[in-house]
């Protein structure tokens, strides 16, 4: 069973870079655990830190003024490689929604599968956020799940998303479940293929 | 009459186990394969069930992404990475997957022992926790890259849920000019449309330039089709493709084969099958390509300049497009021509396969590598490695002062020892120049087996056309 979500209220951190690939998210070279655990301590690693393993003061993480559950970040957020790793090391750090105007596909589904939930607004409410937060780093951002919108102050935005991964956000099911359902279905497709 | 399908959509369709409304497709997968890096927790989460895989003949394993090119036969030193081949050994083995170890003859890169195994093929569904599993699109099948969570659906259960990805074909008519090779369509392609131009799309290849390409050049292609954001990329099968298929270690043999190939046949788009998008390109407009930037579609014509800040089509752009060419220590409106570079990779699975190795053996025959450049090939597979020794490669390759080394994914994402030292300049048969992504501040320019042999033998950024 993974955690539900419902709602959640939170200051957010701003991130305006487009196409921030998961190689950024999580370089390679931190990918050799065999657990799900701790991708957290090197997420953005080498934006975070310099070669000396010293954090880089401008870099946001590093900013003690922006914290929350909410990664605010520019458009096409995810590309490259599949590597779910990127959506645990967000997760892990303490995030729970990343907002950006544009994900790629493997990264949704990924971030979908570890209740990590990504909402797609537009060009204008996302320029709109990364401005407000990054004045006034203390704004709370207000996420409905069951409504669907998305909220700072006088701003709300309806955000999509599938009805079947919303019902399996808000109740922490999972996609195996559902699957091995399907066995005797499956065990047909798995003669005929052969 | 039922109505026109696209190829694409008649073999996902085949492949539904179930469909409800309001939910997404499950849909049947023929071919799993896995290896060290995204597999580990998949495995934990059957444990954590108590179930095994549904069918272990569906799953085949090889440790790549995380292995040393030297020295293959001895354990590997740095201790997670050795931890982490040795679960895989351990999980294969409690749960009967096969398993092409390291010193195993069919060992190498996941999507380049696929297809050479013949365990890929026209019309099935692939899937692997790798988004280059795009490759194995060019059999004519549907093949994309997984995260670990779905791992572990396929593991458990021989099925994933997705929802039908909108379609495109993308026609390449014509003929390529000398010097010009299918990593050059590709980069081009991205170039054109962006690195995220085909996201929410699948995207099937045609024109009669993709079809005088060979197999291999046609796996070159589908492999970066993520690149631009797609999930992945197909191409129809042909003779070509069963030429290729026929005697492959795992592959259909005799009448079955004969059969199958009949059946393959019939593996194409109908007539008047409508596509959500349709993009046409001239082959004769592609040169050799290069790409300036920290995204595979920042890719220009060798002979052209870097565009300028004023030039890039969305003003949205320019802050990514200035943080890039800073990481790059590249000036905009200047040409690549002449830049020296410090290293030159050859490999991953868009470019080590035999062919690959042999148009850079065409290039540096009898040649020099220049001082300032550290060279190293590294085969897709133990299998492209015995063949270019037996074709004597290895020796054109010592001759010129390259190092070939042993098969793995190497510098192309610099999990292993082998990577680019920060600020260093790499031209690189891979598929991406991310920020750091064949070492910390690594630079790295894309291009194709040609452009970067020619760059071995001259020190420095060229047009191979002068070359060859
Ligand atoms: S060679 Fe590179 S892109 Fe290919 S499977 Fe290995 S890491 Fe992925």
């Amino acid at each position: 069973m993974k955690e539900k979500f419902t709602t959640l209220k939170s200051t957010g951190v701003p991130l305006p870079v487009e196409n921030i690939d998961t190689d950024q998210i999580i370089p390679a070279r931190f990918l050799k655990a065999t657990t799900r655990e701790g991708f957290g301590d090197n997420l953005f690693r080498d934006w975070r830190y310099d070669a000396n393993n010293q954090p880089i003061v401008d870099f946001v993480l590093n900013n003690q003024k922006y914290a929350g559950k909410i990664l605010i970040a520019g458009k096409n957020f995810g590309c490259g490689s599949s590597r779910e790793h990127a959506a645990w090391a967000i997760y892990d750090f303490g995030f729970r929604v990343v907002v950006s105007s544009f994900f790629a596909d493997i990264f949704k589904n990924n971030a979908l599968n570890n209740g990590l939930l990504p909402i797609v607004v537009s060009d204008q409410f996302l320029k709109q956020l990364l401005e407000t937060v990054a004045q006034k780093p203390n704004t709370q951002i207000e996420v409905d799940l069951e409504k669907q919108t998305i909220t700072t102050g006088e701003a709300t935005e309806k955000f999509e998303i599938n009805a079947y991964k919303k019902t399996c956000l808000m109740n922490g099911y999972d996609d195996i479940d559902y699957l091995l359902s399907l066995k005797d279905e499956t065990k047909k497709f798995d003669l005929a293929h052969a | 009459m039922s109505a026109p399908k696209t190829l694409f959509e008649k073999i996902w369709d085949a492949h539904v186990v179930k469909r409800t409304a309001g939910y997404p497709d499950a849909l049947f997968i023929d071919r799993h394969f896995i290896h060290e890096v995204t597999s580990p927790q998949a495995f934990d989460g059957l444990r954590q069930r108590g179930i095994g895989l549904f069918n272990t003949q569906r799953t085949t394993a090889t440790a790549d992404h995380n292995v040393p090119t030297k020295d293959q036969h001895l354990p590997i030193k740095e201790a997670l990475s050795r931890h982490q081949v040795e679960t895989l050994r351990k999980n294969c083995k409690e749960f009967g997957v096969d398993l092409y170890d390291l010193g195993h003859p069919y060992q190498g890169i996941v999507h380049i022992i696929g297809p050479e195994l013949g365990l890929t093929l026209p019309g099935m569904t692939i899937v692997c926790g790798d988004s280059h599993t795009s490759t194995h699109g060019a059999f004519g099948n549907i093949a994309f890259g997984i995260g670990t969570s779905e791992v572990e659906q396929v593991m458990a259960t021989q099925c994933i849920l997705q929802y039908k990805p909108k379609t495109m074909k993308i026609e390449i008519n014509g003929k390529l000019g000398n010097g010009v090779v299918s990593k050059d369509i590709i980069l081009y392609i991205i170039s054109k449309i962006s690195a995220s131009g085909a996201t929410g799309f699948f995207v099937e290849y045609a024109g009669d330039a993709i079809r005088s390409l060979t197999m291999e050049a046609r796996m070159t292609i589908c492999n970066m089709s993520i690149e631009m954001g797609a999930r992945g990329g197909l191409i129809a099968p042909d003779e070509t493709t069963f030429n290729y298929i026929k005697g492959r270690k795992f592959a259909p043999a005799g009448v079955v084969f004969d059969n199958k190939v009949e059946e393959w046949k019939k593996l194409r788009s109908d007539d008047g099958a409508v596509y959500d998008r349709v993009l046409t390109f001239d082959a004769a407009d592609i040169a050799p390509m290069i790409t300036y930037g920290t995204n595979p579609g920042m890719g220009i014509k060798v002979t052209d300049r870097i565009p300028t800040v004023e030039e890039l089509k969305e003003i949205s752009e320019q802050t990514s497009f200035k943080k890039s060419l800073e990481y790059m220590g590249l000036q905009p409106g200047t040409s690549l021509l002449g830049k020296p570079v410090d290293y030159v990779f050859i490999g991953s699975c868009t470019n080590a396969r035999i062919e690959d190795l042999r148009l850079v053996a065409s290039i540096v025959k009898g040649k020099k590598k220049a001082g300032n450049v550290e060279v190293w090939i590294i085969p897709g597979s133990k299998q492209v490695e015995a063949q270019a020794k037996q074709e004597g490669l290895d020796k054109i390759f010592e001759q010129a002062g390259f190092e070939l080394r042993s098969p793995g994914c190497s510098a192309c994402l610099g999990m292993n020892e082998d990577k680019v030292p920060a600020g260093k300049y790499c031209i690189s048969t891979s598929n991406r120049n991310f920020e750091g992504r064949q070492g910390p501040k690594s630079r790295t320019f894309l291009a194709s087996p040609l452009s970067a042999a020619a760059a071995a033998i001259t020190g420095k950024v060229t047009d191979v056309r002068e070359l060859v």
